[in-house]
């Protein structure tokens, strides 16, 4: 897979699937969409950029523990449900904040985080995985 | 910008009463169990105290569910449904007296086997990720005892599949490959057949909340809802590990470090068994009792094929993981028998077996320690070097096998009496319930005779079976810093069973009220707020 070919495109696939990633994961709310499929594209980005450079690259690049940001993500979205505690309403009751930026509204919801919290998970654990697979010796996951 | 008003007359879908926090107490055990476990996958590098995050998670479990079991005590069940949305829209959680308490029971066990892990573990403490892992089990174990719907149920089965399958392997030995893959595979098959359940289930009835279930399911075609049954009792059999399809967990358990078999035996299993009282029993009774005849065999052959599978063996973890298999029939002849009485015994049994097969391999754990080996054939001797490892495992045997005062007693003498009263008054008088009786004292003396002879071989013995008779007795190196925890921790456990057995009023009076919920679940389709409308 070493090809020359390979490795000049690779960062330019990889930033592009990335971006994608997240627009996906953001319009998500009302279209197709949505943390999970936006946390597989950010994933297959990450192997794709495992496969072009090594394990070891893309661990510097990453910085941190792809197994911590799936940890990340389930705080996150365990904390979004939390939050309507304080609302008097059951477990996971979305909580809306309409924010008015010049003449617009953008609206701001606990469901949105909860959202960004599965992106993390998906992100995090397929990363892991693809990191583990791709990796020649057996280094500590 | 105005938009108009739709004036259809749509029914009510959210919730409008506000709800008070109090009744947070039914969520906020998984909650914490799920947060905690992300908590310690974060900071796995950083944080060099994991045992003592995961202890204060666990303790704050222990402190909401003490809190839900009083609720539920006093007033009936509770219920929450998720995000607003009126039930059956929104996920319910509920809990009755049975889920409660064993959810409680659940926690409090992974808190004694959180101490007791240290054994397992070198004294250079490495960033793993086994806190996090028996947290995520935790909390899909709590999960699946409190949810109210079966679809939930499915998604909880699906964490502790992740949360044990990352805990089997743990270690990475080749035996622990070749047990998670048995382990892994039987039950991910197990969870498929409960998947394909749900969806015939959706497809006829068009809900998945339990309660709502019940109110729709005798309208349904009996012949499908059977069919639904037999699935459902087909996958909950398999993560129960009843006779027939129990081989894979004889195969596995022996594989992991003790404290993880332990967590295992104490939680999985019994997490199977109460799915088959909740589904069976309570949400599909009139589908249960066209199957009444089938788990009156499989509990018959789980009772005595179970413990003689533990009296062929001579690997002392899969002798256990034989005697939990025998258990799991005892549970399944109370639900064989779904009387007051049967139900009673059959939840009180998995309340016993929550401690006591924790213990059991607990103690077993400790034994391989001090001797060094996993066969009873190379064990020998330990009652010289430890009178009260040998008394502990007696007492877990006698708890096991149901001699009276242990704990092990009483759910067999409520299944006793409620084997002989529907022998006398039963819809077929007579037969099944005398049967089953005769199993379960079969069971209970089968289970004595291979607990005695792995109390003879391991403590009794001078020596391995080798050895001369005329050999001094072997020196055992003692237990030592680790090891004198994990000894402890046993000894707690254990402490807790034979009170529990001396002074069984407390569980007695709550097994015969919350099988009164399950035998009649009008307060706990209200408490869901499901009551009073026609479907």
């Amino acid at each position: 897979m070493n090809t020359i070919i390979f490795r000049t495109i690779a960062p330019l696939i990889v930033a592009t699937m990335l971006v994608f990633s997240v627009y996906v994961c953001l319009r998500g709310h009302n279209e197709p969409g949505g943390g999970f499929i936006g946390g597989l594209i950010g994933a297959a980005a990450i192997g794709v950029f495992g496969m072009a450079s090594g394990v070891a690259t893309v661990r510097q690049a990453l910085r941190v523990d792809p197994m911590a940001i799936a940890g990340f993500g389930v705080f996150l979205a365990g904390f979004t449900g939390v939050l309507s505690l304080f609302t008097a309403s059951p477990f996971m009751t979305s909580i809306w904040l309409y924010l008015p930026i010049g003449e617009t509204t953008i609206p701001l919801s606990t469901p949105l985080f909860f959202d960004i919290g599965v992106y993390c998970v998906v992100f995090g654990t397929i990363s892991a995985i693809a990191l583990a697979l791709e990796s020649d010796r057996e280094e500590e996951l | 910008m105005a938009t108009p008003t739709p004036t259809t007359d749509l029914p009510q879908a959210m919730i409008e009463a506000m709800t008070p926090a109090a009744d947070w107490v039914i969520v906020l055990p998984i909650v914490f169990g799920l947060m905690g476990a992300a908590a310690l996958l974060t900071m796995r590098r950083s944080n060099s105290t994991p045992l003592l995050v995961a202890l204060a998670v666990v303790f704050a479990i222990i402190a909401c569910e003490v809190t839900l079991l009083l609720r539920v005590l006093a007033d009936g069940p509770v219920s929450m449904t998720m995000g607003k949305w009126l039930p059956p829209f929104g996920i319910s959680l509920t809990a009755d007296i049975f889920s409660a308490a064993f959810a409680l029971g659940a926690a409090v066990v992974t808190a004694i086997v959180l101490v007791y892990a240290e054994i397992d573990r070198g004294d250079a403490q490495e960033a793993d990720t086994f806190h996090a892992m028996v947290l995520l089990l935790l909390a899909g174990v709590t999960g699946a005892f409190l949810t109210g719907d079966l679809f939930n149920l499915y998604v909880w089965f699906e964490v502790m599949l992740i949360a044990s399958f990352g805990l089997i392997v743990f270690g990475g030995r080749p035996i622990q490959l070749d047990g998670a893959v048995k382990y892994g595979f039987l039950n991910f098959l197990a969870t498929t057949f409960f998947l394909l359940a749900l969806g015939l289930l959706y497809g006829l009835l068009g809900t998945v909340n339990m309660a709502d279930i019940m109110r729709v399911a005798p309208a349904a075609n009996p012949a499908a809802m059977a069919g639904v049954a037999a699935l459902l009792l087909l996958a909950f059999g398999m993560k129960a590990a009843a006779f027939p399809v129990n081989a894979w967990l004889p195969a596995s358990y022996h594989t992991p470090p003790a404290s993880v078999s332990a967590l295992f035996a104490g939680l999985l299993t019994k997490v199977g068994a109460y799915a088959m009282l909740r589904a069976l029993v309570a949400v599909l009774p009139g589908s249960r009792d066209l199957l009444e005849p089938v788990m009156a065999m499989i509990a018959i052959s789980t009772l005595v094929i179970g413990p003689l599978g533990a009296i062929a063996e001579t690997n002392l973890r899969r002798a256990v993981g034989f005697i939990v298999i025998g258990g799991i029939g005892t549970i399944m002849a109370g639900l064989s028998m779904p009387s007051l009485l049967g139900v009673a015994g059959a939840g009180l049994y998995i309340f016993h077996a929550l401690f006591t097969m924790t213990a059991l391999y607990m103690i077993a754990g400790l034994v391989e320690k001090r001797t060094g080996a996993t066969d009873s054939r190379q064990m020998g001797g330990l009652y010289a070097a430890s009178g009260s490892i040998s008394v502990i495992f007696l007492v877990l045997v006698l708890a096991a096998a149901g001699v009276p005062p242990f704990l092990g007693f009483w759910p067999k003498l409520l299944l006793l009496e409620a084997g002989f009263s529907q022998g006398a008054t039963g819809p077929a008088p007579g037969t099944v319930g005398v049967v089953l009786v005769i199993a379960l004292l079969v069971n209970a003396v089968l289970t004595l005779i291979a607990g005695a002879r792995l109390w003879g071989h391991i403590f009794w013995r001078s020596g391995p079976i080798d050895a001369a008779p005329s050999d001094a007795p072997r020196l055992l190196a003692p237990l030592t810093g680790r090891g004198r925890v994990g000894y402890a921790a046993t000894a707690v456990l254990t402490a807790l069973i034979v009170v529990a057995g001396l002074w069984p009023e407390p569980v007695m009076q709550g097994a015969r009220l919350a099988a009164g919920d399950i035998v009649d679940p009008a307060r706990y389709v209200e408490a869901v707020g499901l009551a009073g409308e026609t479907p």
